[in-house]
């Protein structure tokens, strides 16, 4: 970590025996992160079939496969499908974030219970959120359906119908973010002194005003830190999307996320070189967005 | 955490009447998922659907009894590799870097960060090339392995900072008396270090128990596939007998649940942990 005074003189002794604790878990970060890593590269810059895949003798073809990726009549709806998930999903689960994590600040009867059930979302497995959200969704049984029938609106094929796949996997999936988003502002809400609200206050500022002057202003560097997390977490996004859509109908909901394992291990014909190709795009986006998080929290940590 | 009572208990009384129709609004999918895993086989596809399991069965609980238990153990067992894999990387890392100021550990713990930014679908496709090669595809040990890659860059932050706050006196005193530098990290600070054991523990469990894209790609179809498949498969084959697969997720939720009831504010600390600095 960076220190801002020279630290005392390191022993060298010491520095062995930093080394002797720090080696396991290099060793580990060497063979279990920057190997697969590497192997996807490399997957994605050879001519790869079921048979090299095994015998390892795929011959080299540089760009070829990004060639093929982006020449491919998915790119488009896929790059499309992931900016509009990620960039919906981050502002809405940040909203309705923000806006429960200010209401819990209240210190009302409950609501630290309260706020701790509303975590369930997130601690749930993915599998159990998105096979609860499909049968929710479903078109013929589901309750949404029936809901909206009940006032007299017909029903919709959230899952099956190319309009509406992407907008069912965005609901699912903000559900499942808020918690995250709720939890962090909230504890960013707590470093805010009461002392400025109470000052507010006897100058007759009104909540609306003391929200937008004081804790928004304030919460900005939290916000800064939740967003970016958030993002790179979103452009992740797999299993919902696959679980409930598979990425279809039609490609109406597939991200580089699902289209990358679609085109893996999806098909009965595993493309492998295009498919690393798709995910090292998104490892590229991943790091970029990583990289801007790391500098905005460093600039965070010296002021 | 400081608590600040600005309100008078008083007047109050309707915000938590909102709060508990927010929290209900929230978790109403979960309740449902509870209410479908109990509605019978021929109220399934009623119109409009049963708000309460006015006849419940426990059928769907009896598949999961007879079907899933051995996707369950092979759950717990990943589980609990996870952990122990985990918090034996983790832990001495975290004291090497917050106490012995190691050349080059500023440079590790950016990796760190910058590895947990990797989408798991990666590292699964990679891992997928890499276990072919080996024979350790459908193995236990493999999947506990790349399950770990999930907890591992978290748990080496988590240990970091709270092992920073290990008071430095305590550590010198130790040494005065002799202790080297393994039996100080063993006496004293892993057992100081408890919350952040079990804070690591918590995650580490939760994330190897939901995995599905490592179980997906690597143990897919073979002797010992985790609940997560469990369930994946019940939607693909059996699409009619949606209260056995609730009921399944049902089951699966229930490490969530207790995490959440016993251990709460270690939860609550992990999640922010990563996020905001105190």
């Amino acid at each position: 970590m960076a220190t801002v005074a020279p630290p005392p003189r390191r022993r060298t002794s010491q520095q062995w025996a930093a080394w002797a604790f720090l080696t396991p878990v290099t060793l580990y970060l060497v063979l279990f992160y920057a190997y697969p890593l590497y192997r996807n590269l490399d997957l994605s810059l050879r001519d790869y079939t079921v048979r090299s895949f095994v015998q390892g003798d795929a011959p080299f073809t540089g760009l070829a496969n990004y060639a093929t990726v982006l020449d491919d009549p998915t790119f488009g709806p896929a790059l499309t499908h992931t900016v509009v998930f990620t960039a919906v999903c981050l502002a809405l689960q940040y909203a309705i974030g923000l806006a429960l994590a200010v209401f819990f600040h209240q210190n009302f009867r409950l609501s630290a219970t309260l706020r701790a059930l509303f975590l369930v979302p997130w601690l749930l497995p993915l599998i159990v959120s998105a096979s609860t959200w499909s049968w929710l969704l479903n078109s013929d049984s589901g309750l949404v359906n029936a809901v909206l029938g009940a006032v007299g609106i017909d029903p919709v094929n959230w899952l099956t119908s190319p309009s509406w796949s992407l907008t069912s996997v965005i609901i699912a999936n903000i559900w499942i973010g808020v918690p995250f988003n709720l939890v962090v502002l909230h504890s960013g809400l707590q470093s805010i002194p009461a002392s400025l609200y109470e000052a507010a206050a006897l100058d007759g500022a009104n909540a609306w005003q003391r929200f937008w002057r004081i804790t928004f202003p304030l919460l900005r560097p939290v916000s800064a830190v939740t967003l970016l997390l958030g993002l790179v977490y979103t452009l992740k996004v797999f299993d919902v999307i696959w679980i409930m859509t598979k990425g279809g109908p039609a490609d109406s909901s597939t991200t580089f996320a699902t289209w990358s394992y679609q085109l893996g291990f999806g098909n009965l014909v595993p493309a492998f070189g295009p498919g690393a190709a798709v995910g090292n795009l998104l490892v590229a986006a991943a790091v970029v967005f990583g990289l801007v998080y790391l500098r905005v929290q460093r600039k965070q940590a010296r002021t | 955490m400081t608590i600040i009572a600005l309100n008078r208990p008083r007047r109050t009384w309707w915000k938590t009447a909102a709060g508990l129709l927010l929290t209900g609004i929230m978790l109403f999918p979960v309740y449902w998922m509870l209410n479908v895993s109990l509605t019978r086989e021929q109220d399934m596809r009623a119109s409009p659907p049963e708000l309460f399991p006015a006849h419940p069965t426990f059928e769907g609980y009896r598949a999961v009894l007879d079907e899933q238990l051995p996707y369950l153990a092979t759950s717990l067992l990943i589980g609990l590799g996870t952990v122990a894999l985990t918090v034996a990387l983790a832990a001495p890392a975290g004291y090497a870097l917050a106490k012995l100021r190691p050349r080059g550990g500023g440079v590790l713990g950016f990796l760190f960060l910058v590895a947990q930014m990797i989408p798991g679908i990666i590292m699964a496709m990679g891992f997928y090339a890499i276990y072919l090669q080996l024979g350790l595809l459908q193995s236990v040990p493999g999947l506990i392995v790349a399950d770990s890659t999930l907890a591992v860059p978290f748990a080496v932050l988590i240990f970091t900072a709270f092992m920073s706050g290990i008071p430095e006196e305590l550590l010198q005193a130790a040494r005065t008396d002799g202790a080297g530098l393994v039996r100080t990290f063993w006496s004293i600070v892993l057992p100081m270090s408890r919350n952040a054991v079990v804070t690591v523990s918590l995650f580490a469990f939760l994330w190897s128990w939901s995995d599905f894209v490592f179980a997906g790609t690597l143990v897919n179809g073979g002797p010992h596939e985790p609940i997560t498949l469990g369930i994946y498969h019940y939607i693909g084959n059996n699409n009619q007998e949606w209260n056995a697969i609730m009921a399944t997720a049902v089951v699966a939720s229930l490490p969530a649940a207790v995490i959440l009831v016993l251990a709460q504010r270690y939860v609550a600390a992990g999640v922010s942990a990563g996020a905001v600095k105190d």
